[in-house]
């Protein structure tokens, strides 16, 4: 039976569905299309399907794996048509509690939904819709609520009044989870539905939503407001959605507040113009100088994406001055908030509201007591650099980094090393070497790992920027000077930095002045130094010539190979095989 | 409703780890919480070993044999019976390195979560960590006989390797498989479709089996301990108190947690209160109560700010009855607070006092019972003991009108409230409650009928290192602290050490 030999890998996966072994399961399911085109289209729906689907008291990762693989599977049990066979195994998954696995089956559903024959969504899609819907336990319901939209543009229309009715009902469960579910999904439902059911059946729907005993619910009503808003023409959206959000911004609840802070500016563009400036910017006013900073930060944060809405005039009139009250608030958040986007008002603005109005308030940010408001300025410099120009720039900026050059948490010093590069090609060679250059030598010497790595790291991205021939100029003299440092640990970020730079510089400097260094340091007296010189030896290996290598190097590494240090020679061992496999294959 | 509480009858029901008088009682065996599930359907216990045990519902019974049942004209409800279901072990000692201290696997609370599906979801909680527990049934099937005909296989047989592997097609051994044939067998029948049991070679259903798994642990959250968790009821999120802070979490989320509440100083020198225990309203969402050491109720509205360190309404009995000295002080600290379901009222617990809160009355309890009142003279020796210290648990009846705490010498106490009238009963955990007394003026016979129940309980003497206060009427080795009121029912389960005693009304 020759079929069966080629079959055997296969045997072999189904046993191992089966497996006590979760990772085989796992691996087994992962390989769910081999196995189904191994069977065929016929057996796979057949005896594969209905396996699986009897298979759903496994643990979590599996049934995800499998709700997943599901979603793509439609040719593997005979194109479309077949892709019904699909959703029993899936239904079952839309009932599991773990919830990844639930919105895994759900996306599956869809995305097989989406692709099916209309009489065939009638057929069997709305069914499975409408059983999920009025499941006994809520996970079902929830299940179902994301489904509404694939099902409801094909079928009948009385049938469409039924699913319409239906997810009212659901927007009215007991399970706050369900009604959460329900207003997840009122805006994906809400494109599919017809212009005058809209107005009427989902509105209403959207409303008993909007008041909802439950807080989470409300927040996910909130959300719904966008999408809903884009559906309905404008005055549509002013008479329904509009008052609506104007409550929200005033709601009790601060997160509900948070919520409408941070989606207001999507809806401007739905009510238009005149609505904005007359209900939404007020609004907007309000949230930016509301009691609960935690909606100030979520305002502050959308500053920039309301004013591009704005004309540059009404930004100016009504946010500005809000901007200022809030780059002095009693929360560091929100300035770090403010900080974070404020930078892309500048380009709004034109350059004289910003020297004028925004300038200052950059300053104050800068000189911010709080690392996290100066770091969010200073990653957003190129923004602003655009519109006053460098020197303005320049004089404002440079002591607050050096300041935070020396801060003494390092993770801010982290931070700013790993902005260095940008700032250097924003400012350009000649401020850089003035100015931060010594900077970046001082942080190879801190004294933390991290910074340290980072120094060295920085300074090859500075090579990379301005050239070797900067480098030798600027760099490489430094570097070497610090190898003397009494402590091992600051010669390895030395030799950290020449393996990093070498590439950067080329073979001639590499050969001229960072070899004999390191072959220097092949003596030093500590084994960890020497193991590592043996690493960076195999590194500079391709770079350089093979006379280089053969008069020097070689020799350096076959001394270490009889070192007295088992890492030392392991190490050196390890380099001279790697170059040794090179030099034959070549 | 309107039974007063002459005709609430408290008789035994059931009794789970019973010992006999004189039989040692393992320290990790005593019961540390009691808790029934929403529907009263389930009823969980944790231990100081930190295991949980559940008990389910059999499907009830009447209160008593037909021939009483005649006699009694009011209509008798189903009396819920339990039986034990399952256990876990859901925490063991663990060793903080940092702080070089070692957290008890104690179980301080458990809280029953919404059902997702039919399987049971429950937070456990010792000082440090919480957990999430999934408890299900499985259908276990068990290969009966593996017939050796395979052609009887259905056609879902196909993912057995029979219809690949060329040898079963012709047995390589004869009369039968290769070992590893059987063995596979039974090891697949975990997952083998129950279509299949159509066929001859039944795999036999044998029944139901219950399997438990942690699904997550939230921990690292807390640098003190733990004594509060409650579930809000958007069924979402859950709060857990320790004695400086609450916490905030989303059930589905384990690694991340919002902090709301921080009592802690800048100076620890500064502290004056700690936060006791705290819960969720029932029906809204937003409101909490917590209380404190300083005997203070706070009630926080999550809406009005992220953080409700501030803008609390509090709840104090500003009619500070008598004296105040320092043992009072700590006698007022609050044991544990309880909402009534209508959420408009609140019971609290301490040392001395049951209390009933009506949150729109601030300054002053609906209604104080006195629990302790016989103690007062003893507060020194009580606190020398530790005694004073010891957190009595209250609960609350489904209408609100009825309210149990318990005390020393195994014995808890079942007060009414109903518009005027107020009545109070003590009874015994033992398979006779009533045995002790049945005294509706309750606090003016406690010293006589406390000093009798002391004969009963020898046991509890044997080790005290109390024997310096002799004289006090009760037996403060048998506290009874952890009793819990059924949902929908008048009953109520309670710890006595480890046995746990069921009465119903």
């Amino acid at each position: 039976m020759a079929i069966d030999e080629s079959l055997y890998p296969i045997a072999v996966l189904i046993d191992e569905l089966k497996n006590e072994d979760i990772q085989l399961r796992l691996n087994s399911i992962r390989k769910l299309s081999t196995i189904a085109r191994a069977l065929g289209e016929e057996r796979t729906r057949k005896e594969l399907i209905p396996f699986l689907n009897e298979n759903n008291d496994d643990d979590d990762e599996v049934l995800l794996a499998m709700a997943e693989e599901l979603g793509v599977f439609i040719p593997y049990v005979g194109g479309v048509d077949y892709a019904h066979v699909l959703l029993p195994p899936l239904e079952t998954l839309c009932t599991v509690e773990e919830t990844c696995v639930r919105d895994k089956a759900v996306e599956s559903l869809c995305r097989i939904g989406a692709q099916m024959k209309e009489s065939d969504l009638v057929e069997w899609f709305a069914p499975l819709v409408k059983r999920l819907a009025a499941g006994e336990w809520f996970t079902s319901r929830v299940s179902s609520c994301g489904l509404f939209h694939i099902a409801y543009p094909s079928v009948t229309d009385q049938l469409k009044a039924e699913l319409r009715s239906i997810y009212g009902q659901l927007c009215q469960d007991d399970m706050p989870m369900v009604r959460r579910a329900a207003a997840t999904n009122l805006g994906k439902f809400a494109a599919t539905i017809e212009p005058t059911h809209l107005k009427t059946d989902i509105m209403s729907m959207f409303e008993d939503l909007t008041q909802d005993d439950q807080d989470s619910v409300r927040l996910l009503a909130v959300e719904g407001c966008a999408a809903l808003g884009k559906l309905l023409e404008s005055q549509d959206c002013i008479a329904h959605i509009l008052p609506v959000i104007i409550n929200f911004s005033q709601d009790k609840s601060w997160r509900v507040r948070y919520m409408v802070a941070n989606q207001l500016y999507e809806l401007c563009e739905a009510v238009g113009p005149e609505a904005t400036r007359s209900e939404l910017v007020p609004a907007y006013v309000r949230l930016l100088r509301d009691n609960e900073a935690e909606v100030r930060i979520a305002a502050a944060g959308k500053v920039t994406k309301f004013c591009q809405i704005l004309s540059p005039e009404l930004a100016i009139q009504h946010i500005l001055p809000c901007v200022k009250e809030l780059s002095s608030d009693s929360s560091q958040h929100v300035r770090s908030a403010l900080a974070s986007v404020i930078m892309g008002m500048a380009p709004l603005l034109g350059k004289d509201a910003t020297i004028e109005q925004l300038l200052p308030i950059f300053l104050s940010l800068l000189k911010d007591e709080f690392p996290d408001v100066r770091l969010n300025i200073i990653s957003k410099l190129d923004q602003v650099n655009q519109v006053i120009g460098i020197d303005l720039l320049s004089q404002s900026l440079l002591p607050a980094i050096v300041e935070l050059a020396e801060d003494r948490h390092w993770r801010v010093r982290l931070a700013i090393i790993e902005y260095i590069p940008l700032l250097a090609s924003q400012l350009g060679v000649g401020f850089f070497d003035d100015k931060l250059g010594s900077l970046c030598m001082q942080w190879l010497e801190d004294k933390v790992f991290s910074i340290r790595d980072a120094a060295a790291n920085n300074l090859k991205r500075l090579a990379e920027e301005f050239g070797p021939e900067w480098a030798m100029e600027h760099i490489i003299p430094q570097v070497l000077e610090k190898i003397n440092n009494p402590h091992y640990l600051y010669r390895m970020t030395i030799l950290q930095a020449i393996s990093l730079l070498a590439p950067v510089m080329g073979a001639e400097i590499t050969c001229e002045k960072l070899l004999p260094v390191v072959i220097t340091f092949s003596k030093d007296r500590v084994p960890n130094i020497k193991f590592n010189v043996a690493k960076v030896l195999q590194s500079i290996v391709p770079i350089v010539d093979q006379s280089v290598v053969d008069n020097t190097i070689r020799p350096c590494l076959v001394e270490l190979t009889e070192d007295p240090d088992v890492d030392v020679r392991y190490f050196a061992g390890q380099a001279l095989q790697a170059y040794d496999q090179v030099s034959m294959s070549s | 409703m309107g039974s007063s509480m002459r005709t609430m009858e408290w008789k035994f029901s059931q009794v789970f780890g019973e010992r006999q008088p004189g039989e040692k009682v393992e320290e990790i065996d005593t019961i540390s919480a009691v808790e029934f599930d929403s529907e009263g359907d389930y009823l969980a216990t944790g231990d100081h070993g930190g295991r949980v045990v559940l008990f389910e519902r059999t499907n009830g019974n009447y209160p008593c044999s037909r021939k009483e049942l005649e006699h009694i004209d009011s209509p008798v409800t189903l009396l819920p019976l339990y039986r034990y279901k399952t256990e876990f072990q859901s925490h063991d000692i663990e060793f903080d390195y940092l702080k070089s201290l070692e957290i008890g696997e104690k179980i301080n609370k458990l809280r029953w979560c919404t059902c997702l599906n039919n399987s049971l979801l429950i937070l456990s909680m010792n000082d440090r960590t919480i957990k999430l527990w999934k408890v299900s049934d499985h259908k276990v099937k068990k290969a009966k006989e593996v017939n050796s005909n395979a052609h009887v296989y259905s056609e879902n047989a196909l993912l057995s390797e029979r219809s690949f592997m060329s040898d079963h097609s012709k047995p390589s051994v004869p009369n039968g498989y290769p070992l590893e044939w059987d063995e596979w067998v039974t090891k697949k029948s975990r997952y083998i479709s129950p279509t299949v049991e159509e066929g001859p070679h039944v795999m036999l259903d044998s029944g139901k089996c219950t399997s438990s798994r942690c699904r997550r642990v939230y921990s690292h959250a807390h640098d003190y301990n733990i004594n509060s968790i409650s579930i809000n009821s958007d069924c979402e999120t859950f709060l857990s108190a320790d004695d400086l802070r609450i916490n905030i979490w989303n059930l589905e989320v384990s690694n991340q947690c919002f902090n709301i509440t921080d009592m802690k100083p800048l100076d620890m020198e500064d502290l004056v209160e700690v936060i006791t225990s705290a819960e969720f309203h029932p029906v809204s969402c937003n409101l909490l109560a917590y209380s404190s050491s300083r005997g203070f109720i706070r009630l926080v509205d999550m809406r009005q700010s992220a953080l409700c360190d501030q803008n609390a309404r509090i709840l104090q009995d500003r009619e500070a009855h008598g004296s105040r000295s320092f043992f009072t002080e700590i006698a007022g600290s609050i044991s544990d607070i309880k909402f009534a379901k209508d959420g408009r009222h609140i019971l609290s617990r301490d040392y001395m006092n049951l209390k009933l809160w009506d949150l729109r009355m601030e300054s002053s309890p609906v209604i104080s019972f006195k629990i302790h009142e016989y103690l007062r003279p003893k507060l020194s020796e009580l606190y020398n003991g530790d005694f004073i210290f010891d957190k009595f648990d209250c609960c609350i009846s489904k209408d609100g009108c009825h309210f149990a705490t318990g005390t020393y010498s195994n014995i808890f106490s079942v007060f009414c409230h109903d518009g005027g009238h107020i009545d109070g009963i003590t009874l015994e955990a033992s398979k006779n409650p009533n045995r002790i007394s049945h005294n509706p003026d309750y606090h003016k016979h406690t010293g006589l009928f406390t000093s009798f129940a002391c004969g009963f309980h020898r046991r509890g003497h044997e080790n005290s290192s109390l024997n310096n206060i002799n004289d006090v009427p009760c037996d403060l080795n048998s506290k009874l602290m952890h009793l819990a009121w059924h949902p929908t029912k008048n009953l109520i389960a309670c710890a006595a050490k480890c046995s746990l005693y069921i009465y119903y009304a």
